[in-house]
């Protein structure tokens, strides 16, 4: 694989999607504001949780805050790149326009995963770090190289995990042609992801950590931040994270055998 | 020697379809009980294409032409037979095939909507790694050549379908690919903006040796374009040979509108031999085989008082129609 050529279609990809975007300065203002609301909701709501009894799960408050700031950046990142990216996938399968994308000479995962940026999400994103920010100092967090280190590998394998399931999910469009309620149910689950994992019972923490591992996005994450990770969690992370995107890459190339194209 | 430059062999493509049957009953069972069946829409076909050669693929609608360009391209995995585009197995999308390729769409594009289409030019540009100077130099040059220029600059959705075809063109030819595939290109178009991609197309064939494989409903596109057309009928091919052999084939007589200087002129060619169509006054529309054309007209001129004369081609259309519909044409 050219890097380098990656990193130039990359940066027309940016430019171009910007461009796109910025064509409709309204729209933009609008997605601004409800990412703002929407975090606020948010907030209010988790605190509502915890007005009886100061615990969730074993966690206070002001720690279940460090899972909503990270789940507010992974919703950053879903609204920037996979929403925008792989809702269109749908569109590109129905129409036939893949065609298009298949006989390029670069990746087509990269292609239609990466093609189309919405920069509203880049304010949760910042919403979402100012979040932590803020937990870090009301928990006390001390900021040391191991820390910062196991929260970028944690965080990483979240994003991994969460693109893996909604990707995986838009490539059985080949198949079904139509699954958009399919990744509206995975955005669904993914609001689970702003509560602890032990706030649950049993059979839904193994049913979210198995089956569906929303859990494992945020909640070992947050772990680290709060020092309570254990080793085997952050390796089960990276292994989960690790076997997810390896399989949703074999089953694209599986599933493209089975393109059809769109008639004309 | 000029060199095969597709080669395509006992190739066939089958697709699960499914079928519904009408009405809220019909919905229901197609929902709970889907009935699919295999049905074979390319069936054991072979051509060889070679460089630099103009191929029309005509067809009626659901014949199948699409889905050999799209087999060829590579978009589409063949169920049996083998196919080589350019050395390469299109289906494995090799780095180097794709560069070599392109593929237009009357009917889809793909351009970026809201931005002018110079980004997509662009863009395009370093999917195929070219640098600045170089994709510059390749836009002044095609833009020149087809006649674009404050349209590049103008967002797509506001560019007229015309202009957006023209456009779509240059996109797929930035990286210039020696295999073009256009699936009815003027689809839509108007008669100026027709011809005018038509020339465009003959142009960029003649400058640059570029092999193209069309399909198209409006048959001056392949009349102008094509010296060979492949008819693919069910899947299957009925001819695959040079237009003017299967015109001359399926249009075996020419009409000839003689004005003689008298009704009786008329009456006395009438009675000459030859097959009359009609006569009206001194006006008469007889039928001469093409191949005593020539000898039939120099007795004509020779024996009678003529005023003047006209000879009507059937219209191309309707030859074509009937290979549309027949299987086989053995020629």
């Amino acid at each position: 694989m050219n890097l380098r050529k990656y990193l130039k279609v990359y940066k027309k990809f940016l430019h171009t999607s910007l461009a796109s975007e910025l064509e409709y300065k309204t729209n933009i203002l609008v997605d601004l504001i409800t990412a703002i609301l929407s975090l606020i909701g948010s907030i209010f709501l988790l605190s509502i949780f915890f007005q009886n009894n100061g615990y969730i799960g074993g966690w206070k408050f002001e720690q279940a805050l460090i899972i909503q700031g990270i789940y507010t950046i992974l919703n950053g990142i879903t609204n920037t790149w996979f929403n925008p990216n792989l809702t269109e996938i749908v569109k590109h399968i129905r129409e036939g326009t893949l065609d298009f994308v298949l006989i390029k000479p670069i990746d087509s995962q990269f292609f239609i995963s990466l093609k189309k940026i919405n920069p509203s999400g880049f304010l949760e994103i910042m919403l979402g770090f100012l979040l932590l920010f803020f937990c870090i100092r009301i928990n006390q967090i001390n900021l040391n190289l191991s820390f910062m280190t196991l929260s970028l590998i944690t965080i990483s394998c979240s994003i991994c995990i969460l693109y893996s399931l909604w990707f995986f999910i838009s490539t059985t469009t080949i198949w079904f042609v139509k699954t958009w309620n399919a990744t509206e149910v995975l955005r669904s689950f993914l609001y689970i992801g702003r509560f602890p994992l032990n706030s649950f019972s049993f059979s839904l923490r193994i049913f979210f950590s198995i089956f569906i591992p929303i859990a494992f996005i945020t909640t070992i994450p947050s772990e680290v931040f709060l020092g309570l990770s254990q080793f085997w969690k952050i390796l089960l992370e990276v292994i989960v994270a690790s076997v997810f995107l390896i399989t949703s890459r074999k089953f694209w190339l599986f599933a493209l055998k089975f393109y059809t194209s769109a008639s004309s | 020697m000029v060199q095969n430059i597709i080669d395509v062999k006992n190739l066939s493509k089958s697709f699960d379809i499914s079928s519904k049957e009408p009405g809220l009953k019909g919905t229901i069972k197609h929902f709970f009980r889907r009935q699919t069946k295999s049905l074979k829409v390319i069936k054991d076909i072979s051509f060889e294409i070679k460089e630099g050669e103009i191929v029309g693929f005509l067809g009626a609608n659901g014949a199948g032409k699409t889905t050999i360009l799209k087999m060829l391209c590579g978009l589409i995995y063949p169920s049996e037979g083998s196919i080589l585009v350019s050395g390469y197995l299109p289906f494995r999308r090799k780095e180097n095939f794709l560069k070599n390729i392109t593929l237009i769409m009357g009917q889809k594009q793909q351009l970026i909507w809201d931005l002018p289409p110079i980004e997509s030019f662009y863009l395009n540009a370093s999917i195929y790694d070219l640098d600045k100077f170089e994709a510059k130099k390749r836009i002044k040059k095609l833009s020149e050549m087809l006649e674009i220029d404050e349209e590049l600059y103008i967002p797509v959705r506001k560019l007229s379908l015309g202009q957006r075809m023209k456009s779509e063109l240059l996109a797929a030819l930035i990286h210039e690919p020696n295999i073009l595939f256009l699936d009815e290109p003027t689809l839509g178009l108007d008669i100026n903006a027709q011809r005018n991609l038509r020339k465009f197309l003959q142009k960029y064939n003649k400058e640059t040796n570029a092999t193209i494989c069309l399909t198209s409903h409006y048959m001056k596109d392949i009349t102008s374009l094509c010296k060979r057309v492949i008819c693919v009928h069910q899947g299957a091919i009925s001819y695959d040979g040079k237009l003017d052999l299967l015109l001359k084939k399926l249009s075996p007589v020419k009409e000839i509108l003689i004005v003689c200087r008298s009704e009786d002129d008329a009456i006395k060619l009438g009675n000459s031999g030859f097959t009359v169509k009609n006569k009206i006054k001194n006006e008469i529309t007889i039928k001469i085989e093409n191949k005593s054309i020539t000898s039939s007209l120099k007795t004509i001129l020779n024996n009678f008082d003529i005023l003047d004369l006209f000879i009507n081609e059937p219209p191309i259309d309707e030859i074509i129609g009937k290979v549309l519909i027949k299987k086989d044409y053995d020629i």
